[in-house]
């Protein structure tokens, strides 16, 4: 690792105020990504300022026909919130199988999404749900917020502060791991939202990251069941292939993970 | 702890400290003033160095230095070499290319070293190797072993014409083509054996210094043998004169085989401490030890069995291409001939075999000795084929592998090994009861109800252990004999001290070897300390690798414990005015048969050491020294059961049953030869389901991180079923064979079989990624469907 400073905000103007004297600062949130990489010594920010103690960054709350989860929020928090658990059990089991344990009780939400890893969870949940990012300047739609691998709509000095789920109908995911890194190969959430709408959102399998399965959305519209969308192959063009598997291995394992989400919605 | 003799599940008595974070490892040595090494390593596969440029790097806050490959080369330090001799089938010597520990022309893989900076820190260290400026002229690169043979190939070392390091073979080969041409069924096979690495959990560290006032050098590193280390350090890379040199191998986190060796980082270390005039560390970090450790298999091989009218094997014949990487580590060269082609015979009567193995040079990462060493090919290759011949011929694939075991011992191979005991039916028995071989149908039934494909698959291994007796190695072209020592020493209160010349990197010889003294005398194990690891406390020993420890190094402790018992006995017959032949030893204590009276064995030893009342002309103390030279091989062997359930929509193989039935001659402590069995299936089936080194066709390391090379992990394994046959070793005192590594040379096999059987198609290569699986069985469906 090369030598970095260190500074831990205590609010938002804080973290911009911070942020604005680095001459290379990274925000840093669980630091699961961020810290292995500068390690590596793949990253050398001249200093990194922690989000992590900043207020209205923590906790999890129903807000209406949503729920609303602070950017700093563990994965295990999410894991285990019984409010989750209650309202969108799909976002609770994925957070509950994000990396280990470890992983689980450092990483947070704001970090995952705002590094918007191409095989991170988290993405999937957002764009199938139809979340809303809530930054420190403005509010964005999940799909508006994630633009491409490893890009979101982030200003260099913006935050995210906290994330807006509506409350789904049903919902559940279901993943493929790297059998080395355990990240996903595929991974398919699929939710009926509180209009009666469907979404489908991949990730892990394709080239630009997130992306909405419309096919599969179209058939789980009329027909809530596995074997709606067990024909349904969204293509290797898009796919991306690494010595872990080939673009038609990741087609074919979206389908099948799209199924078994179905399934485990019951 | 308690007197706890052989046979005994007794608790780890190193496990006190290891669990406790009170390991000593040798990154946690310190030393006053010492300074951190880091490395500056070739990012090409192949490349001319033309320059390098330290001025940057020197001028750096806390840089002691950098030092390069002339420097070293000037200052007469010698190349690394392959410390096994073999001869070309036409009886020349092996074409070995020049290994300098910092290369100062030609780099031949991605990692190798062209220079080291020393730094106050490692942070230092690592900041200033990055600004060394090395000028490349980048050369063609070949990493493939077939293509590195193939005309118009680059050409690696001047030494070794077309990459060919030696082209050896074994065994009788008028006799084979004599039977494959009579045979009633040939079955044919190409096999690959994956490349691996070998990811012990402590990576390799150095820590030297060197005492100008004495000219006096030592050496804290991650050694499986340090006197080894320290013979080849003084012999043949003239880093200093062997009593100028002590080598330290404190607590050691695991080897694999892959601590056997010498490498260039650890010799450079010692250089570099006279050099700088201060103690020199170099710890390896992640990605060095993927880029560094020798890696183990690598073999590609064509295979044929030959079978009369009966089914009974007529003869073998098998060419391998072995990749040996850019250099010929220590052993690399007896891996993939006198540790492999020796054991093609498996646990069959084979009447003929011949084998050919051609070694080669590859841009990549040098191969050598990982768990189990030429062993696991040998056993792969011949279970896959005998697993396939039995489905070509229609017979169960138990029945063929009975039709044609080595029943009378000793057995003689036409390659080389005399087989001394052994008891395959019973191992294959006791593996089928355990794995209820028999309710497999109904089972595999069950899994298809619910989408799932099952499989069974075995494999009946043996193995070659305790290498071996010194002048059958030595005109085999070991450089080295392979005995072992020993030394017992007897406190004056009656405590116990082993000095062996073995070395624990988690094997538990702390505790085992603690056993065989308990077992001895009676004595509590707390009353025994073993004593290893270090050049300056123990006589000359040759290390542990190889399944050795038990079968050689313990019978070495054997023999000096009969010296010690012998002069105990005298002593005491002495002191109680008895026949010496009437003394008996019985917990803890020496008694004269029939009477009541006794000595304890705290008043013997005392009696030594005061030397008041000696029988006359005895010299004083009670301490024995030993060398144990082996009369043969010894011979595990065993059968192990696999059953999968593969996933068809994803290729996803789950392992559901794992049966080891193992022959391991006497068992010390069966807790830990269970761990030693655990250990080595995880490996085995971390082979055959996951690890796989991958370059890309330029060199490169695609698997160089945890985030791409896959190692298993608990959850990818069954909770196996082990149980033990015992037929004793006739050839050692204790009758031991050898455990370490079995589960990684009879576990790969098993499971490709299972998965091949479940999936109805044969040609599948390890690891059986999802992805293989999934297409050859899409693959399979599609011509059955046709």
């Amino acid at each position: 690792m090369y030598e970095t400073s260190y500074h831990r905000a205590g609010s938002l103007a804080e973290a911009a105020q911070l942020i604005s004297n680095a001459d290379d600062g990274k925000f840093l949130g669980g630091g699961q990504t961020l810290l292995p990489t500068m390690k590596q010594r793949l990253a050398a920010p001249s200093d990194i300022v922690d989000l992590t103690k900043i207020p209205e960054l923590k906790g999890i709350r129903e807000d209406g026909g949503s729920i609303v989860i602070g950017a700093a929020t563990t994965h295990y928090e999410v894991a285990s919130s019984a409010l989750l658990k209650e309202k969108i059990p799909g976002l609770a089991a994925l957070a509950g199988g994000i990396g280990d344990p470890a992983v689980r009780h450092m990483g947070t939400l704001g970090g995952s999404i705002a590094n918007n890893d191409p095989a991170a969870d988290y993405p999937s949940a957002l764009v199938a749900l139809n979340a809303t990012v809530a930054t420190s300047k403005r509010s964005l739609s999940a799909e508006d917020f994630f633009v491409g691998m490893f890009e979101t709509a982030l200003d260099d000095d913006e935050v995210v502060v906290s994330v807006s789920f509506p409350i789904a109908q049903k919902s559940a995911y279901s993943k493929y791991p790297n059998p080395a890194s355990r990240y996903a190969m595929a991974g398919v959430f699929v939710a009926r939202l509180g209009d009666g709408s469907v979404r489908v959102a991949v990730t892990g399998a394709g080239q630009n990251g997130v992306f909405r399965a419309t096919a599969m959305e179209d058939a789980l519209s009329g027909n809530w069941s596995p074997d709606a969308v067990a024909g349904i192959e969204v293509g290797a063009d898009d796919m991306l292939h690494d010595i872990h598997g080939s673009a038609d291995y990741r087609s074919n394992l979206v389908t099948v993970m799209a199924k078994r989400a179905v399934a485990a919605t019951g | 702890m308690a007197v706890e003799g052989i046979g005994a599940r007794a608790l780890r008595k190193e496990d006190k400290r290891f669990i406790t974070g009170k390991g000593r490892y040798t990154d946690d040595m310190v030393l006053p003033g010492m300074g951190h090494a880091a490395f500056v390593r070739s990012p090409h596969a192949h490349a001319r160095v033309k320059g390098i440029d330290a001025s940057a790097a020197l001028a750096m806050p806390g840089v002691d230095a950098v030092l390069t490959g002339d420097q070293l080369v000037g200052d007469g330090i010698g190349n690394l070499i392959c410390g096994w001799m073999i001869h070309s089938k036409d009886g020349s010597p092996m074409n070995m290319g020049g290994w300098r520990a910092l290369e100062p022309e030609v780099v031949r893989h991605v990692g190798q070293a062209v220079a080291v900076v020393v730094a106050d820190t490692p942070a230092q260290a690592r900041d200033a190797a990055d600004a060394v400026v090395v000028d490349y002229e980048e050369l063609p690169a070949v990493v493939d072993a077939i293509e590195a043979l193939a005309p118009g190939a680059p050409q690696i070392h001047p030494e070794a014409a077309g990459n060919l390091i030696f082209d050896w073979e074994i065994g009788d080969e008028a006799a084979v083509e004599a039977a494959f041409d009579n045979a009633a069924h040939v079955t044919r096979m190409e096999i690959r054996n994956n490349r691996l690495v070998p990811n012990p959990m402590e990576p390799r560290a150095a820590l030297a210094s060197y005492d100008d006032a004495e000219e006096h050098y030592t050496l804290y590193t991650t050694s499986q043998n340090p006197h080894v280390a320290r013979l080849v350090l003084s012999a043949f890379y003239n880093v200093a004169p062997e009593h100028k040199l002590r080598v330290i191998a404190p607590d050691v986190g695991g080897g694999f085989g892959s601590k056997i060796y010498i490498y260039p980082e650890e010799m450079v270390c010692l250089w570099a401490s006279k050099r700088v005039g201060r103690p020199v560390k170099w710890v390896s970090d992640r990605t060095e030890a993927f880029l560094t450790d020798a890696h183990g298999r690598d073999h590609r091989s064509e295979a044929e069995l030959a079978l009369d009218a009966d089914n009974r094997i007529t003869g073998l014949r098998v060419k391998t291409i072995a990749n040996l990487g850019a250099y010929m580590s220590l052993f690399s060269s007896s891996v993939p001939t006198y540790l492999y082609a020796t054991l093609l015979s498996g646990q069959y009567d084979i009447p003929a075999i011949h084998a050919n193995v051609k070694t080669v040079y590859t841009n990549t990462t040098p191969v050598d000795a990982y768990r189990g060493a030429g062993r696991p090919e040998a056993t792969y290759l011949l279970e896959r084929l005998m697993e396939t011949a039995a489905r070509e011929v229609g017979l169960s694939p138990a029945e063929f592998r009975r039709r044609n075991f080595v029943r009378s011992f000793p057995h003689q191979t036409p390659v080389i090994m005399c087989y001394d005991a052994g008891d395959y039916d019973a191992t294959l028995d006791a593996a089928m009861k355990a794995a209820d071989y028999d309710g497999f149908a109904a089972r595999k039934a069950e899994a298809a109800s619910r989408g799932k494909l099952r499989g069974i698959g075995l494999s009946c291994y043996i193995e070659a252990c305790g290498i071996a007796p010194s002048a059958a190695v030595g005109s085999l072209g070991a450089g080295v004999g392979l005995w072992e020592s020993a030394e017992v020493r007897v406190n004056p209160v009656g405590t116990v001290e082993v000095l062996t010349g073995s070395h624990s990197h988690g094997q538990g010889h702390e505790t085992t070897f603690a056993q065989l003294i308990s077992e001895r005398f009676g004595l509590d194990t707390d009353a025994v300390s073993i004593v290893h690891g270090d050049t300056d406390k123990v006589q000359f020993g040759m290390g542990t690798y190889g399944s050795r420890s038990g079968a050689v190094g313990m019978s070495a402790i054997v023999k000096a414990l009969d010296k010690v018992e012998a002069k105990a006995k005298k002593i005491a017959a002495h002191l109680m005015e008895a026949a010496e032949g009437d003394i008996q030893i019985e917990g803890g204590e020496l008694k004269v048969a029939g009477t009541d009276k006794k000595l304890t064995f705290t008043e013997v030893a005392l009696a030594a050491y005061t030397a008041h009342n000696l029988p006359d002309g005895m010299e004083p103390g009670l301490k024995e020294g030993a060398f144990y030279d082996p009369t043969n091989f010894t011979f595990p062997a065993g059968t192990y059961v696999c059953e999968v359930e593969v996933d068809p929509e994803t290729g996803k193989t789950e392992i559901v049953n794992f049966v080891a039935a193992d022959d391991f001659g006497k068992v010390i402590n069966p807790m830990i030869v269970e761990g030693q069995v655990h250990g080595g299936l995880v490996q085995g089936i971390g082979q055959a389901l996951l690890e796989n080194a991958s370059y890309d066709e330029n060199g490169q390391l695609l698997t160089a991180s945890y985030m791409d090379y896959s190692m298993p992990r608990a959850d990818d394994v069954p909770s196996f079923k082990l149980t033990t046959h015992e037929t004793l070793c006739p050839g050692n005192p204790l009758g031991m064979k050898g455990c370490g590594e079995a589960g990684a040379i009879g576990s790969p096999p098993a499971v490709i079989n299972a998965i091949t059987d479940a999936i109805g198609s044969n040609d599948l290569a390890m690891p059986a990624s999802p992805e293989k699986v999934w297409a050859l069985y899409r693959s399979a469906m599609r011509e059955a469907a046709e």
